[in-house]
């Protein structure tokens, strides 16, 4: 039995502690906003965030969240700076790597409120988007640090 | 056309349509369509709309969203008629039924060759004034004044005097009146939603996760398969062992179905890991030898030989003959795979009468029908539900509806609703690429400098050929899609020669994101830059100098220069490089800035980009597009390649296949050229002129020229040590 937090509940999973959050998440808990993308984090699609942290949740063995705190997309207010700015910045095309996009934003603007574009680069390199929606993140990212009034570019 | 009938609920169940119960009204198609369904005491004048007594409006939007936001541009479409207001407006995916058809690619409901807005523009817009003529005819006679005396807006017919009427209200007696046959639109001046960037309808349920993508189907009791698939195109299963798979927690079958063998287990993980112990035994078939190597030897043979004229004007095999110094060259581009970010996954709940499918399909009609000779159903007892497409570019419009019917496959096998899902490998390993081409492109010129004559042979697969398309798409043995974007060259050449060999060799491939413009626009764009430099000009005003009949070419070229900045200085090691592209009813110029890194990787710093799609429904989607299409035709242009060693797909995963990240993404900038011509498409001209605008620059920033995509360190270390 593997006990955590997820999304501010308590919640306790029977399974093998090898299988990765994701697929918990997914197949088990049926909080299919996190998405599966590669199966070997190098897309970002399955971001979730450990305590706080950007993680991707398709090579996190369920064993490591024992008596951590899970957020995933669903955790996140609507009203939330960053899907504020997303929607301002008509980020979304397809949507599939969106909400592990926005997990990777939030992350990175707990640890940077301000970030510049070269945090973004560095922070959001791990998030593919097929669609090619990177400047439009960029900008969301930017506008949601400026307090939703349009971000400039750093 | 139309006429309204009114159907009892039993009616409509023995159609097998779903219904909310009550009095309905339906519109039948000519041609002896269907009805569509509809709720209960709405108004549903025809397939495309239906309006609550709460005054909702339901749009039914019959192409697949894919992000190319057509749950937002057809909605306006509609929406702009009808005069509503557009904050009450839903969506809903179309079922598969004959009224939804494409109006344009014969009896098939398809999202495909970016259509939609050009295709469903008249029809969708005479929905919506059909239903606003009714709704103020139903207003004008409940006051009793003239239709003419009353007007709507906002989603209320306005009356003398000042009365008002919710569409809402008025739903019931506007259900019982005739559908017009020709109502009257509004004129461009009119509009007040089309043109206008309204933000999409589906970016809320996107951002917070509750989007419905094929991958995200969960029906209770469904099971998760994946497949052991052939490692070798066309191989079949010999023999296998399930034993160590069902050993599995979590596995509940092993099964052989003609796709391979099938693990189904009560989730991803367990299936996954049920086939990685799996032993299968393959009969690996003809084509365990194939190697792109070998291939491209085989291309390169092939192409220095006369092909299947696909254009011919004047005679430029002879001019190229007497020319003093004719200018050849050889261009390649790989195989490509599609890479949607949701991999391909397919939901069947199969029973012994019908048969109901959720996927993110572009190709409703063509799944529906294969699913049904899978299962051995009638087309009508097949129901497919269309899904959000995480990604499509084409892969989900597969000819051979390769995940569909193997969903099909392991449902049957299993006899209880199941779920395949891809693996990213299998993904990208199981087939369906954008060919692979080998181009040998000659000219030469006159005294002036003009290209005298052109001749482009063309190497590689047809997409067409073998599927039940062939008879309607390939004539007299062209493929068009292998040649469009080279016949069709708006340059101004007395002697034009394009010819083809189409080949044979296993690899199945399909229309990827711009189809054959993807690979012609490399060639003829960067050849043709190639010519303006060995005629001693700027390749811009080169450009400008023969495109003197085409103005809307003219048009983006000028502005996509000028927001360039072409002919300013730039910084040192950093060249500019430009292109210019018809493709799907629109015309794109692009001005790409390089410059070479330390390790010898191209890095591109800013893309402009004008367009002139014609007339515009939503401005900011079509930035979009552009934007996406740069960003997908440079991760082709500067990473992508699916190659093959004794007969398997090298690439698995985005460390082999790499994509464009955040880091590497260029600011793109995009201008929208004024047009009042016809609407063109968006989802796919954004890509074919990056590739060569990308070569033309690095060209320009080096002085080295590059004929193969993709661009690597290699390739471009390579070209500079022959130069």
């Amino acid at each position: 039995m593997i006990t955590f937090t997820l999304n501010g509940t308590k919640q306790s999973v029977e399974l093998s502690p090898d299988t990765p959050l994701l697929w918990v998440l997914r197949d088990h808990l049926h909080l299919t906003g996190t998405k599966f993308g590669c199966g070997e984090g190098l897309c970002g699609a399955c971001t979730v965030h450990i305590d706080g942290r950007a993680e991707r949740s398709c090579i996190t063995p369920l064993s490591d969240v024992q008596g951590k705190k899970v957020t995933t997309i669903e955790g996140i207010a609507e009203d939330h700076p960053v899907k504020k700015a997303w929607l301002a910045e008509e980020v979304s095309q397809c949507g599939y790597c969106q909400p592990g996009q926005i997990m990777g934003a939030v992350a990175l603007m707990q640890q940077k409120p301000h970030p510049t574009d070269a945090d973004i680069d560095a922070a959001m390199s791990g998030n593919l988007c097929r669609c090619g929606t990177y400047g439009r993140i960029r900008r969301a990212i930017h506008t949601a640090a400026a307090g939703g009034k349009g971000g400039k570019q750093s | 056309m139309s006429e309204i009938i009114k159907v009892s609920r039993r009616d409509f169940i023995k159609t097998g349509l779903m219904v909310g119960g009550g009095l309905v009204l339906a519109c039948h198609v000519p041609l002896g369509g269907r009805a569509a369904a509809a709720a209960e005491a709405a108004f549903a004048p025809n397939a495309f709309l239906r309006i609550g007594a709460d005054g909702s409006v339901t749009v039914i939007v019959n192409k697949s969203e894919m992000g190319q936001g057509v749950y937002t541009s057809l909605p306006m479409l509609v929406a702009e008629e009808l005069a509503c207001d557009w904050k009450r407006v839903r969506v809903e995916a179309a079922p598969v039924a004959p009224e939804y058809n494409h109006t344009q690619f014969g009896a098939i409901m398809v999202t495909g060759g970016s259509t939609s807005v050009r295709s469903e523009w008249e029809r969708l817009s005479k929905a919506g004034a059909a239903a606003r003529e009714m709704l103020v005819a139903a207003a004008a006679a409940g006051w009793r004044v003239a239709p003419a005396a009353c007007r709507a807006e906002n989603g209320v017919v306005i009356g003398p005097g000042g009365r008002r009427a919710g569409y809402g209200s008025l739903a019931a007696r506007a259900a019982k009146l005739p559908v017009p046959q020709e109502p009257k639109l509004k004129g461009p001046k009119q509009r007040k939603l089309i043109g206008k960037a309204i933000h999409r309808l589906d970016s809320p349920a996107k951002i917070n996760g509750t989007a419905t993508f094929g991958m995200d189907v969960h029906t209770p009791g469904m099971l998760t398969a994946v497949i052991a698939r052939p490692p070798v195109f066309g191989a079949t299963v010999k023999s296998f062992d399930p034993k160590k798979a069902l050993a599995v927690p979590g596995v509940k079958q092993v099964v052989a179905v003609p796709a391979g063998v099938a693990v189904v287990a009560d989730g991803f993980w367990p299936a996954q890991q049920g086939r990685e112990a799996l032993e299968v035994v393959w009969d690996e078939g003809q084509w365990a030898q194939i190697s792109t190597p070998a291939m491209r030897e085989e291309y390169a043979r092939l192409a220095a030989m006369p092909g299947l004229a696909a254009r011919h004007d004047g005679d430029a095999p002879s001019e190229l003959a007497k020319a003093a110094r004719p200018l050849q060259a050889e261009y390649e581009v790989p195989y490509l795979a599609h890479a949607t970010m949701e991999p391909l996954n397919c939901f069947v709940d199969l029973k012994k009468e019908s048969c109901l499918i959720r996927t993110g399909s572009q190709f409703q009609t063509v799944d529906r029908n294969a699913a049904a000779r899978e299962a051995g159903l009638k087309p009508e007892q097949v129901t497919l539900e269309t899904t959000f497409l995480g990604g499509g570019f084409g892969r989900r419009a597969c000819t051979g509806s390769d995940f569909v019917v193997e969903a099909v496959q392991v449902a049957k096998a299993v006899g209880k609703p199941v779920k395949v899902i891809r693996s990213r490998e299998d993904d990208m390993r199981a087939g369906y690429y954008r060919p692979m081409w080998y181009d040998r492109i000659a000219a030469c010129l006159d005294d002036t400098g003009r290209p005298l004559a052109w001749r482009h042979t063309i190497v590689g697969q047809s997409i067409i050929a073998g599927t039940p398309f062939e008879p309607a798409m390939v004539k007299g043995g062209i493929d068009h899609t292998s040649v469009e974007g080279a016949v069709d060259i708006p340059y101004a050449i007395p002697n034009l020669l394009v010819d083809l060999h189409t080949t044979k060799n296993g690899v199945p491939v399909l229309w990827w994101r711009s189809v054959g413009h993807s690979h012609n626009a490399f060639v003829v764009e960067s050849f043709l830059d190639e010519v303006a430099h060995s005629a001693g000009q700027d390749p811009y005003q080169y450009r400008r100098s023969l495109l003197a009949h085409h103005p809307r070419h003219l048009g983006v070229l000028q502005t996509a220069a000028e927001k360039a900045g072409w002919g300013e200085k730039l910084p040192a090691g950093t060249g500019r490089g430009i292109a210019v592209h018809e493709s799907f009813g629109s015309f794109i110029a692009q001005v790409a800035e390089v410059s070479l890194d330390a390790a010898g990787q191209v890095q591109v710093h800013r893309v402009v980009c004008a367009i002139d799609c014609g007339r515009i429904v939503n401005p900011d989607i079509i930035k979009a597009q552009m934007e996406s299409g740069i960003v997908f035709g440079l991760s082709a242009a500067l990473y992508g390649a699916i190659t093959l060693k004794n007969g398997r797909v090298e690439q698995g995963n985005f460390d082999t296949y790499p994509l464009v990240r955040m880091q590497a993404a260029p600011k793109v900038e995009v201008y929208l050229v004024p047009s009042d011509e016809p609407p063109g498409g968006v989802g796919e001209p954004g890509v074919p002129p990056i590739a060569p605008a990308v070569a033309n620059a690095l060209f320009a920033a080096t002085g080295t020229r590059v004929r193969s995509l993709p661009l690597t360190p290699e390739k471009v270390k390579a070209a500079r040590g022959q130069a």
